[in-house]
């Protein structure tokens, strides 16, 4: 699969309220970009707009893949609340997108997914009975199992805990890689950990930020660089008004 | 609670109002054409043990017809109303409607139309019934979590597939409480059919045996009439507790 990338150009207003003045976002082809900023500011809505998802704002520029092809149908997405349906074991909520289209799932693609996600045991078993890194590794299969080029992700880890959140870290760079991901976060280590290219948001919009030294994605959490990155990115992040 | 303290809890509370009961007719000694005790209910009610089980199985035919009409058609409004913006428009003034018109007054007018038979009365449940679950099912339906609806975008689910394989099922507990309501209100509205005008049914037997100063036997109807009314709640109740569990 090659990935595009993908470029935002323009400005959204809120009810006749700017929320960000003209801006660029430019998604690395087949690497991730991590979207840096406080909580509020407006990152979701940047990435719900490249999603197609409803905003509640308006929006005035483009949206483009590199390939000049249209984005519709090649974006996958996920949040930070799993979204898994209560109601269905995790074969069925991994399969949710092919019985979404009225499609035929595929089966031995789905428990590969779930295999190497380690949810192999748990395929038959409802969210409910699975801890919380668990619920957001069967969301990451389900991701995944949409098979697309483009991947947004909305916060997914941060209501993870520490230890949960480096291993979910982990493992979606490991199953992303090669995508165009955009990854929006508040954590300044889990962008420096991620990030091919860094943008930070702030009240007056985005900024593109020089890329993260050090070795190459995922960093590793004890790495001097990128330690010293992510606090230098945290005292940027407390600066912001 | 356990089942079978649930079941101790029940029948002392049974046990305790009888006792209340028997206690107000002796201590007060109040004719039995104005308050029977409970022991010549009892006779009463196994003397016309025929006569009022006849008349209890009418009651019943109604209310289960009423409540299967009415709980479908309340669910089928619903789903219209929740995929279609016209059909909200148009159908949720009717059904505000259907509620605030009394029942109780559209029933002489039922009897007019449909006649003595069960027919009135089947109506009458459905139009109780109605309004509660096409409202508390047309709740659920708007309500869904919109992370799920988002989700479901990105994914480029159909419509259709959106409503059964999301809506629906997350909005089945709405839907379940509704059905709850229902199975209270549908004797309800039975029984004002049959004050209205009856040949048979326990409501009609009621009026009869209340007219012919036979207050034990008017006792006795209302007993049935209460203990038909308990089990169909704790039959929906405990359906509608399976469904749901199936759903968490």
């Amino acid at each position: 699969m090659t990935a595009p990338g993908v470029c935002l150009r323009g400005d959204a207003s809120f009810g006749g309220t700017p929320l960000f003045a003209r801006t660029t976002l430019d998604l690395v082809a087949g690497g991730w970009t991590c979207l840096l900023g406080p909580s509020g500011i407006g990152k979701s809505t940047l990435l719900r707009l490249i999603a197609g998802l409803q905003t509640g704002a308006t929006f005035n520029g483009k949206i483009a893949a590199s390939d000049a092809a249209p984005l519709a149908g090649r974006v996958a997405y996920m949040a930070q609340d799993d979204l898994l349906l209560p109601w269905l074991d995790l074969r069925g909520n991994v399969a949710l997108g092919a019985r979404l289209r009225g499609q035929m799932p595929d089966t031995a693609r789905i428990d590969a997914l779930l295999g190497r996600l380690g949810l192999a045991d748990h395929a038959e078993k409802r969210p409910a009975r699975l801890s919380g890194g668990q619920r957001q590794r069967a969301a990451l299969a389900r991701t995944l199992c949409e098979d697309k080029p483009i991947v947004l992700l909305d916060e997914p880890f941060s209501a993870l805990d520490a230890r949960t959140r480096a291993d979910m870290q982990d493992l979606a760079a490991a199953h992303l890689a090669g995508r165009t991901v955009l990854l929006v976060t508040h954590d300044p280590m889990e962008a420096v950990r991620l990030g091919h290219r860094l943008y930070l948001m702030d009240g007056a919009g985005v900024h593109r930020l020089p890329p993260p030294g050090g070795p190459d994605p995922i960093r590793p959490v004890d790495h001097p660089e990128t330690l010293a990155q992510g606090a230098r990115l945290l005292e940027r992040l407390r600066a912001v008004a | 609670m356990t089942r079978l303290a649930q079941l101790g809890n029940g029948l002392l509370v049974a046990g305790v109002l009888l006792g209340a009961w028997q206690a107000l007719v002796s201590l007060a000694d109040l004719p039995s054409f104005i308050l029977p005790g409970p022991g010549r209910v009892a006779q009463a009610l196994w003397q016309n043990a025929d006569l009022i089980a006849w008349h209890a199985g009418v009651t019943f035919t109604e209310v289960i017809a009423g409540l299967i009409l009415g709980s479908l058609l309340g669910a089928g409004t619903a789903l219209h109303m929740a995929v279609s913006p016209t059909a909200k428009r148009f159908v949720r003034p009717l059904l505000v409607l259907t509620q605030a018109l009394p029942v109780f007054a559209l029933a002489p007018i039922l009897t007019l139309w449909l006649g003595y038979g069960i027919g009135s009365k089947i109506l009458m449940a459905v139009l109780i019934i109605y309004f509660p679950v096409a409202s508390a099912f047309y709740d659920g339906l708007t309500a869904t979590p919109r992370g799920w609806l988002d989700l479901a975008q990105s994914m480029q689910a159909t419509r259709r597939q959106v409503l059964w394989r999301i809506r629906v099922p997350a909005a089945l507990p709405a839907l379940a409480s509704g059905l709850r309501l229902a199975a209270v209100y549908a004797p309800i509205g039975a029984i004002i059919g049959e004050w209205v005008g009856a040949s048979q049914g326990l409501g009609y037997l009621m009026l009869l045996a209340n007219g012919r100063a036979k207050i034990d036997l008017m006792f006795a109807a209302l007993a049935v009439l209460a203990v038909m009314t308990l089990v169909l709640h704790r039959v929906v109740g405990a359906g509608c507790d399976r469904l749901t569990a199936r759903l968490e």
